[in-house]
């Protein structure tokens, strides 16, 4: 649809783009990235036509830019730009209505059944049907910004040009005038290139992405490509870290505020941990990176406090966890902030102890009962019944985690545990075999994310071998006071 | 709101225009009816059926005959015409620089075309083959002149070219202008009082010769102005927009500019510079029915007409016998309204 060529030109006599050459196919959605200054405008003004092309050649449509007539070109190509300012008073009809210029014909110019039909039709999908009789002047920016939109449409163009459209709009309009966009390109096979200053938003929406750095093009790829967090760091010059959609396969860039670090180590032990008849309680005084099973707050989050809490062996209850965060309330705990687990474990039997070698120490926390105990090499045989864990293992440590550190510490910590029920000897009661833990196991490991980065924490790295060694011997102590109170 | 309620009741176009009509109707009779000498309205009805339709019914005073097609009728058809063209040109000039604040006068183009005119006056000038149409073809150059030199002037101080940067080049161009008049009048030595009062613009004692210089440049500059109106109202929403919406900026642009300056060049040479009607008649247009310019320019016409009509009847009454320049009576009216729209649009400003 748009093929542009070793195209250079701006403004003033100096080139703000520089040998600039892509492609656009039709229905695809392009966007333009870039920092402030690197030609994005510049770019897409030359692709209406309003700024002449210095060097190199422009096609739309296999056809030179400069060979369309501007009534043509309209026809083809319109453009919503970044925001307008209007002196006048019009409805929002005639605005929308003026989108109609470049297909009539004529003096007279009368205006046809089917003007009057487009324009009906791009009020609705724009959503300013109910505004139509009301001035422009008296709307908001995002209403307004739509008002522009459905001009625009009214052009019926198989190009739309779009500089920052979302930039008037509130979150929900952002994502509506983004899904009318996409949509459109799938239905209608229209062209869009769209200059986006956020990256996640051009990232979840467009095929493609044109990253430009000082009039040139840096990269023009699949969003995963070009969003790359060296990349953008090095182009936008800003701390930057990329992490997934939780959704959509899109990625997602999040900047990192560069705030001056408090050289106020937190160390996670027994001093903050708490008993009471209901529950263990240990409050951090920083937010810990968290990942977690468990009954509240399970995943990847940033949690302050930790519950682990006693409940009956028949303990029951069709929806566990909103009766778990009505009891984390009546205690004064905000469940979103709190990582829950349940335990038909006394507390007492906890056991718990701060693990320190090098520069590194962890402090973790078991509570086991083994009643119900699954191999789970034959788990098939259970029937499943939620019970409340009986083997919940929280992990702390006083250091940085990456990723996956945190996936190989459970890991470690899983394999331990299974180790120990082979050495306690715990059978599973249904196959008779060795029982590798129960059906309700529970992990949370939590990391202050502070102090030396811990980047693996496989068996045998320092972090795993001291995971090992903790898990290792708390499950047994607590295994073992569990059993004593049993017998 | 009760311009909201204005404009639901004259929604429907032809209320609109009726209203116009009327005004400008109720101008001509009133503008030839009263004066130093009355004349009754029935009578004048007679007069024109005499002259124009041909037949009496009855003997008129050939006195009052003479007062209205000879002084009156010209006079009044005369500021009509003048207050038509000076309101169309700056609906149109506001359109196209998208400013509520654009006229003739605020643009200085006024000024410019005095210029001229003092310019061919001083200097006895005549250009060959266009005779009678010297004093205008002169007028209409120097306003082309002026209002080119404002817009690049207005260009280079600010890319944007804001409603108060063109504003503000237009009355340093005015005041530049107005320097060189002074100049030649202080040249000119005798007739002060005469020059000035051309100068403050004045439709009296012009006679049916004006009419002829003024009107083909009227018809030809409305004309080409309302076969433009629809890019007039693309044009208002920015110049990159019009060009995005496929309208030939540059083209149209300049067309609209010429059409623009002919009218004001030719209104100024036969009545002086006479401000803020084309300032006032197009706001007051848009009031009325909205901003649509394919109704708006007839309107401003209509309206524009009858307006001067009233103000020139109202300057050579008030004060009878003597007569107060026209001018002194639009910017009466004018510079508070210029006052109020600026003050409005500083309001839209601050809570857009």
């Amino acid at each position: 649809m748009i093929g542009v060529r070793h195209v250079s030109g701006g403004y003033t006599s100096e080139s703000v783009l520089k040998n600039v050459s892509f492609e656009v196919g039709t229905g695809e959605l392009l966007g333009v990235l870039g920092p402030n200054g690197s030609g994005k405008t510049t770019l897409l003004k030359m692709l209406s036509g309003v700024l002449p092309i210095r060097d190199g050649e422009i096609f739309i449509k296999g056809k030179r830019l400069q060979d369309y007539s501007i009534k043509q070109l309209a026809r083809r190509i319109a453009v919503l730009s970044q925001h307008s300012s209007q002196s006048f008073s019009y409805t929002v009809k005639e605005t929308v209505s003026l989108g109609r210029y470049a297909h009539q014909q004529g003096w007279f110019q009368s205006w046809s059944k089917e003007d009057e039909e487009i324009v009906q039709e791009v009020m609705m999908q724009t959503g300013v049907s109910s505004l139509q009789n009301k001035n422009i002047q008296e709307l908001s920016g995002g209403e307004k910004q739509r008002v522009f939109l459905a001009q625009a449409l009214a052009q019926e163009p198989e190009v739309l040009l779009l500089d920052e459209p979302t930039n008037h709009l509130d979150l929900s309009y952002q994502k509506e005038l983004l899904d009318l966009l996409k949509n459109s390109t799938i239905k209608n096979r229209l062209t869009v290139v769209s200059i986006f200053h956020d990256l996640n938003l051009a990232g979840l929406y467009c095929d493609r992405l044109l990253l430009l750095e000082k009039g040139t093009i840096h990269i023009q790829h699949i969003p995963n490509e070009v969003l790359k967090e060296e990349r953008i760091r090095s182009v936008f010059h800003a701390e930057i870290k990329k992490h997934p959609h939780p959704k959509v396969a899109a990625p997602q860039m999040v900047l990192l505020p560069n705030l001056e670090r408090i050289e106020n180590t937190v160390k996670i032990d027994q001093d903050l941990l708490s008993f009471s008849e209901e529950f263990i309680e240990l409050t951090s005084p920083i937010a810990l990176r968290t990942m977690s099973s468990g009954v509240l707050g399970s995943g990847v989050g940033w949690y302050q406090k930790f519950v682990n809490r006693h409940v009956d062996k028949k303990y029951n209850c069709s929806d566990h966890r909103d009766e778990m965060s009505v009891f984390l309330k009546t205690k004064g705990f905000e469940p979103a902030e709190t990582v829950g687990m349940m335990t038909a474990v006394f507390l007492e039997d906890a056991a718990y102890q701060l693990y320190e070698q090098d520069d590194l120490s962890i402090f973790v926390v078991v509570t086991a009962g083994v009643s119900n105990a699954v191999d789970a090499s034959k788990s098939e045989r259970h029937s499943f019944e939620i019970l409340p864990g009986t083997i919940n293992t929280w992990i702390f440590v006083n250091g940085e985690l990456t990723e996956e550190a945190f996936i190989q510490s459970i890991m470690t910590a899983t394999e331990v545990k299974g180790k120990v029920m082979n050495d306690q000897n715990v059978i599973d009661k249904v196959t008779g075999t060795i029982a590798t833990g129960t059906s309700t196991d529970s992990i949370l490991i939590a990391a202050t994310q502070q102090g030396k980065c811990q980047e693996f924490a496989g068996t045998i790295t320092p972090l795993g071998g001291l995971i090992s060694k903790a898990v290792y011997e708390c499950t047994t102590r607590a295994i073992q006071k569990s059993r004593k109170r049993m017998r | 709101m009760q311009k909201q309620s204005i404009r639901m009741f004259l929604n429907n176009t032809y209320a609109a225009y009726t209203v116009a009509g009327i005004f400008l109707l109720f101008s001509v009779l009133l503008g030839t009816s009263i004066g130093t000498v009355y004349v009754p309205i029935t009578t004048i009805i007679k007069i024109m059926e005499a002259k124009f339709l041909g037949f009496t019914t009855e003997r008129i005073d050939p006195m009052f005959t003479n007062i209205v097609l000879d002084i009156r009728l010209p006079r009044v058809i005369l500021s009509g015409l003048v207050g038509a063209a000076l309101a169309i040109a700056g609906a149109a000039f506001q359109g196209l620089l998208k400013n509520p604040l654009a006229d003739p006068y605020t643009l200085g183009v006024s000024s410019g075309a005095s210029v001229g005119a003092v310019f061919t006056l001083y200097f006895q000038i005549s250009i060959p083959f266009v005779g009678s149409f010297t004093l205008p073809v002169v007028s209409i150059l120097f306003s082309l002149m002026t209002i080119f030199s404002v817009l690049t002037f207005a260009r280079k101080i600010e890319r944007s070219m804001r409603v108060e940067t063109i504003i503000l080049t237009g009355i340093i161009f005015s005041s530049f202008l107005g320097a060189f008049i002074s100049l030649l009048i202080a040249l000119t030595g005798d007739e002060l009082r005469q020059i000035i009062s051309w100068l403050l613009g004045s439709v009296s004692m012009r006679g049916w010769a004006y009419i002829k210089i003024i009107l083909p440049f009227f018809i030809f500059g409305s004309v080409i102005l309302i076969m433009n109106a629809k890019e007039l109202n693309v044009m208002s929403f920015g110049e990159e927009r019009a060009q995005h919406l496929g309208v030939n900026v540059q083209k149209r642009k300049l067309i609209i500019l010429i059409s623009g300056s002919i009218l004001t060049g030719a209104a100024v040479a036969v009545s002086g510079t006479i401000g803020f009607v084309g300032l006032v008649i197009p706001h007051f247009a848009r009031l009325l029915w909205g901003t649509n310019h394919r109704h708006l320019l007839p309107l401003s016409i209509f309206i524009g007409g009858g307006f001067l009509i009233i103000a020139d009847l109202i300057s050579r009454t008030i004060i009878s016998p003597t007569e107060i320049p026209i001018g002194v009576i639009t910017a009466l009216i004018g510079a508070p309204v210029f006052a109020i729209i600026l003050l409005k649009r500083k309001k839209v400003e601050r809570s857009g």
